[in-house]
C-alpha cells in the first residue's frame, strides 16, 4: 500500500503534458496496482466466506443443541416424595427407592428383566423417572446465545407465554440422550437406537464393500491389460458410477434388494426374521456398499499405483508369481493408502442419507435392532425425522443428534489419520 | 525356490524332476484369484446394469399404463399423483432453479477460493485452510438440509421480508446446496491451476503483469478445461442432491420460477414418496423410477460431457 501513495503524485503532474511529450513509462501502472490490490481482497473474502459458512453451521447446531427451555411437568418434582423427602432432595437410593414404590408394577418387572434398577447409571434413573412420574413436556425452547447473552429477556418470555412452565437450562446432547431409546415424544428421546443401526449398517458395509472395491483395484492395476474392452468398459464405467447421485442407489436397492432379494434380505431363506420385509439392515448395507464401491476402487488404484515398481520387479525377479508378489509386497505398501480411503469413504456412508430414506422408509422405528435382519432406523434418518417436525423442541434434538453425528465423524476422520502415521512409521 | 521345494526322493527321479519343475508350473491358484478379482471388477458393471434396467423397466411399466404419456410426462406442468397427473415439469423446473442457485454461488466462490489458494495464499495458510474445506466436504448432507431450513431460511425472511420468502423456498436449499458443493468446485479448480506449469506464471511477471493479471489471464485460461469439467461434476452434484431440498424446499410439486416460493425438486419427491408408505408395482412407485430414470440420463450426460472436455481442451504441458 506505502508504494502505492508514493507513486500517485509522480504520475499527476506527467499527465497533462499532451500528446507530443514521450510518453511516461507504464502510466497505469497505479490503476493497475490498485486492481491488484482490490482483487485480492476479494479472493480474501470468498476465502473468509468459506469459513464463516463453515463456523455459522457448527455454531448453528451448537446454539440449538444447548438452552433454556420452558418445561411443564404434569407432576411437579416437588410434589413427588418418597419417604418423607421431595424429589430434587432424592440422593441416588431415594430414587430408586421412589422408582420401586411408585412406578407401576408391570413396568418395573420390564426394567428389570432387562437390567436390574439398581445396577442402572444416574441418567437412565433420570429417564425412567422422566417418563413415568414427573413427564415433563417442553413447551418452548431457547438457544444457547439468547440462554446466555439475554436471559432477562428469556425469563421475561417465559414469564409472559409459559406462566405455568418451569424455566430449565438443558443440554440436548447428554449421556442419556445417548443411550436412550427412540422414543415419539421429544422429552425422553434419545438416539441408542439409531447409533445401534447406524453402526450395524455400517459393519455390514465394509464387509461387503472393502474386499469387493480393493479386489477390483488389484484387478485393474496390477492384473487387467489397459487395452482390452473389457477393462476400459469397467474403468469408465466405475468413474461414471462416482457421480451418479446417492438417491438412484437408493432406487436400485429399492427395487432389487428390498424386493427382488426379499426373501435374502429378510432372513427368510436363512430361517431367522420375519421375513415379511426386505427392508432390512442388510439391504440398506448393501445399498450403501454398492455406493461407496466406487469411491473405494478409485482410491485403492491411486494407493496401488503409488507403489514403485521397482518393488514388483525385484519380486518378480526372484521369482515369485504375481499374486504372492501383489500380497506380499504391493499391497503391505499401499496399505496405508488403501485404508485411509476407506475411512474416509465409510465416514462417507455413515452420514449418508437418501439413500436408507428410500430402502429403509423412515417409519418410526422403536426397537433396538438385533441383527442384519432387522427393520432399522440411523442417525441421519432420526435427524431429518426430527428437523422435519414444526415443533422446536424437536429441532434442539436433532441439533444435539447431529453434533453426536459430527462428532462420530470427526473421530473417524482422525483416526484415519493416525493410522496412516502409524503404518508409515511401521514400513 | 521352487526347485528347493521340489520333494527328491530318488537318485534316477532327480533329473527328470529338476527338469520338470524348470518348465513353467500350472497354478491353479493364480488364475482363481485372477478370477475373483475380475469379478470384484464385474460388479461395478453389475451395478450399471442393475441401475439401468430397474429404471427401465419400471419406467417403462409406467408409461405403458393407459392414459399415461411420454409426451405429457416431459411437458406436462402438474404433478398430482393422485388426479393421475403425471407432468414433471413443476420437479424438473424447481431442480434446475435450486441447482442455478447453488451455481450461483459456488461458481464465482469456488473459483476465487481456488484462485487465492493456488496464486495468493503462502504455504502455511494453504495448509490450514484446505483441511478447513475437506471437514466442510464430509459433513453429512442431513446437516447441511438443517443449516438451510433453521439458518438461511430466517436469515432471508429476516432480509427480505416474511411475506416474500416462504418457509420452506427454492432459494435458501440452492444457497446451502451451493455452500455444499464449494469444497469440491474449489478443490478440482485448485488442482488445475496448479497443473499450470510455473514458467507461463514467471513469464508473464517478466513481462510486467501484476499477480491479478498473471493469475486471471495466463493461468486461468490455462486451466479452464478442469475448471469446466469441475462445473459439470458440481451441477450434476447439485441436481442429485437430495436431504437439503427434502428438508428445505417444501414438500408439494409447483410450477413457478419465483425462488422464495416453496417448490419440491426430482430428488425431494422422490424421498418424500419413497419414505412414506409405498406400494411396490403402484402407479406412484412406477412413477419415481420414471422420474429417477431422467435424473439419472441428465447427470449422466453431465459426468460424460465433462470427461470429454478434461480429454477434448486439456492443455499437454509437458
Amino acid at each position: 500500500m506505502a508504494h502505492l501513495s508514493n507513486e500517485r503524485p509522480n504520475e499527476r503532474p506527467n499527465r497533462p503534458l499532451g500528446p507530443e511529450a514521450p510518453q511516461p513509462f507504464a502510466p497505469r501502472t497505479a490503476a493497475r496496482r490498485r486492481g491488484d490490490e482490490i482483487w485480492r481482497r476479494v479472493f480474501h473474502a470468498s476465502t473468509a466466506v468459506a469459513i464463516i459458512a463453515l463456523a455459522a453451521l457448527l455454531l448453528n447446531v451448537t446454539n440449538s443443541a444447548f438452552g433454556y427451555a420452558a418445561v411443564r411437568f404434569k407432576h411437579d418434582p416437588s410434589t413427588i416424595t418418597f419417604e418423607g423427602r421431595a424429589l430434587p432432595d432424592l440422593d441416588r437410593a431415594g430414587r430408586i427407592g421412589l422408582i420401586r414404590a411408585q412406578v407401576p408394577k408391570g413396568v418395573v418387572r420390564d426394567l428389570d428383566a432387562d437390567k436390574a434398577i439398581e445396577s442402572r447409571p444416574d441418567e437412565d434413573l433420570e429417564g425412567i423417572i422422566e417418563e413415568r412420574l414427573t413427564q415433563p413436556k417442553v413447551l418452548h425452547t431457547w438457544s444457547l446465545a439468547d440462554s446466555l447473552f439475554h436471559s432477562g429477556v428469556v425469563r421475561a418470555e417465559q414469564q409472559r407465554d409459559y406462566p405455568d412452565a418451569r424455566l430449565e437450562f438443558r443440554r440436548w446432547l447428554s449421556w442419556r440422550f445417548i443411550t436412550a431409546p427412540q422414543s415419539g415424544k421429544a422429552e425422553i428421546a434419545g438416539i441408542r437406537t439409531a447409533i445401534l443401526g447406524s453402526l450395524w449398517m455400517i459393519v455390514i458395509t465394509i464387509l461387503f464393500a472393502f474386499p469387493v472395491g480393493v479386489g477390483a483395484a488389484i484387478y485393474l492395476e496390477e492384473y487387467a491389460d489397459r487395452r482390452s474392452r473389457v477393462n476400459q468398459l469397467i474403468q469408465t464405467n466405475i468413474n461414471n458410477l462416482a457421480g451418479v447421485p446417492s438417491i438412484i442407489y437408493g432406487m436400485l436397492g429399492l427395487a432389487i434388494l428390498v424386493r427382488a432379494f426379499k426373501p435374502f434380505t429378510s432372513g427368510y431363506i436363512f430361517g431367522v426374521g420375519s421375513g415379511d420385509s426386505g427392508r432390512t439392515i442388510l439391504s440398506a448395507a448393501l445399498t450403501l456398499g454398492l455406493l461407496v464401491l466406487p469411491l473405494l476402487i478409485i482410491n485403492g488404484q491411486e494407493a496401488i499405483r503409488a507403489v514403485p515398481n521397482s518393488l514388483r520387479q525385484a519380486s518378480f525377479g526372484i521369482g515369485a508369481t504375481r499374486w504372492q508378489t501383489i500380497y506380499h509386497h504391493v499391497l503391505p505398501s499401499a496399505l496405508p493408502g488403501i485404508l485411509t480411503g476407506t475411512i474416509l469413504s465409510i465416514s462417507r456412508a455413515i452420514g449418508e442419507t437418501a439413500p436408507i430414506i428410500v430402502v429403509g422408509a423412515s417409519t418410526l422405528i422403536f426397537k433396538d435392532p438385533t441383527g442384519p435382519f432387522s427393520a432399522f432406523t440411523a442417525l441421519p434418518i432420526q435427524i431429518y425425522q426430527w428437523t422435519s417436525r414444526p415443533e422446536d423442541v424437536f429441532r434442539s434434538i436433532a441439533a444435539a443428534a447431529i453434533l453426536a453425528l459430527l462428532i462420530l465423524l470427526l473421530t473417524l476422520n482422525a483416526s484415519a489419520v493416525v493410522l496412516r502415521h502409524r503404518y508409515r512409521v511401521k514400513g | 525356490m521352487t526347485v528347493a521345494a521340489e520333494p527328491i526322493t530318488g537318485q534316477r527321479e532327480q533329473a527328470a524332476s529338476i527338469h520338470a519343475s524348470l518348465r513353467r508350473r500350472s497354478r491353479p491358484g493364480e488364475s482363481v484369484i485372477q478370477g475373483l478379482l475380475f469379478t470384484c471388477g464385474a460388479i461395478s458393471i453389475l451395478t450399471t446394469l442393475g441401475i439401468v434396467v430397474v429404471l427401465g423397466r419400471e419406467s417403462l411399466r409406467f408409461f405403458l399404463t393407459p392414459g399415461i404419456s411420454l409426451f405429457d410426462f416431459l411437458t406436462g406442468t402438474v404433478w398430482q399423483p393422485h388426479l393421475l397427473k403425471f407432468g414433471i415439469l413443476p420437479l424438473v423446473t424447481a431442480t434446475f432453479l435450486t441447482s442455478l442457485i447453488a451455481m450461483a454461488v459456488a461458481l464465482p466462490l469456488g473459483i476465487a477460493v481456488a484462485i487465492y489458494l493456488s496464486e495468493y495464499a503462502s504455504h502455511r495458510m494453504r495448509s490450514t485452510l484446505k483441511p478447513i474445506l475437506e471437514v466442510l466436504a464430509g459433513i453429512p448432507t442431513v446437516v447441511y438440509g438443517y443449516f438451510a431450513l433453521t439458518f438461511m431460511t430466517p436469515l432471508l425472511r429476516v432480509f427480505l421480508g416474511r411475506d416474500v420468502v416462504a418457509i420452506f423456498n427454492m432459494a435458501s436449499a440452492g444457497i446451502v446446496i451451493g455452500i455444499l458443493i464449494l469444497p469440491l468446485v474449489t478443490s478440482m479448480s485448485e488442482d488445475a491451476l496448479h497443473a499450470v506449469p510455473r514458467s507461463l506464471r514467471e513469464a508473464s511477471y517478466a513481462l510486467g503483469a501484476t499477480r491479478f493479471e498473471t493469475s486471471v489471464r495466463v493461468v486461468l485460461p490455462g486451466a479452464l478445461s478442469g475448471i469446466t469439467a469441475a462445473f459439470m461434476i458440481a451441477i450434476s452434484r447439485a441436481i442429485g442432491e437430495t436431504m437439503v431440498v427434502a428438508i428445505a424446499s417444501g414438500a408439494s410439486p409447483r410450477f413457478t420460477l419465483n425462488p422464495f416460493a416453496s417448490a419440491e425438486t426430482m430428488t425431494g419427491h422422490i424421498a418424500r414418496i419413497a419414505g412414506g408408505d409405498l406400494s411396490f408395482g403402484s402407479l406412484d412407485y412406477n412413477s419415481l423410477f420414471a422420474i429417477g430414470l431422467l435424473l439419472f440420463l441428465i447427470t449422466l450426460s453431465l459426468n460424460i460431457l465433462s470427461q470429454r472436455i478434461v480429454r477434448r481442451f486439456r492443455e499437454q504441458y509437458d
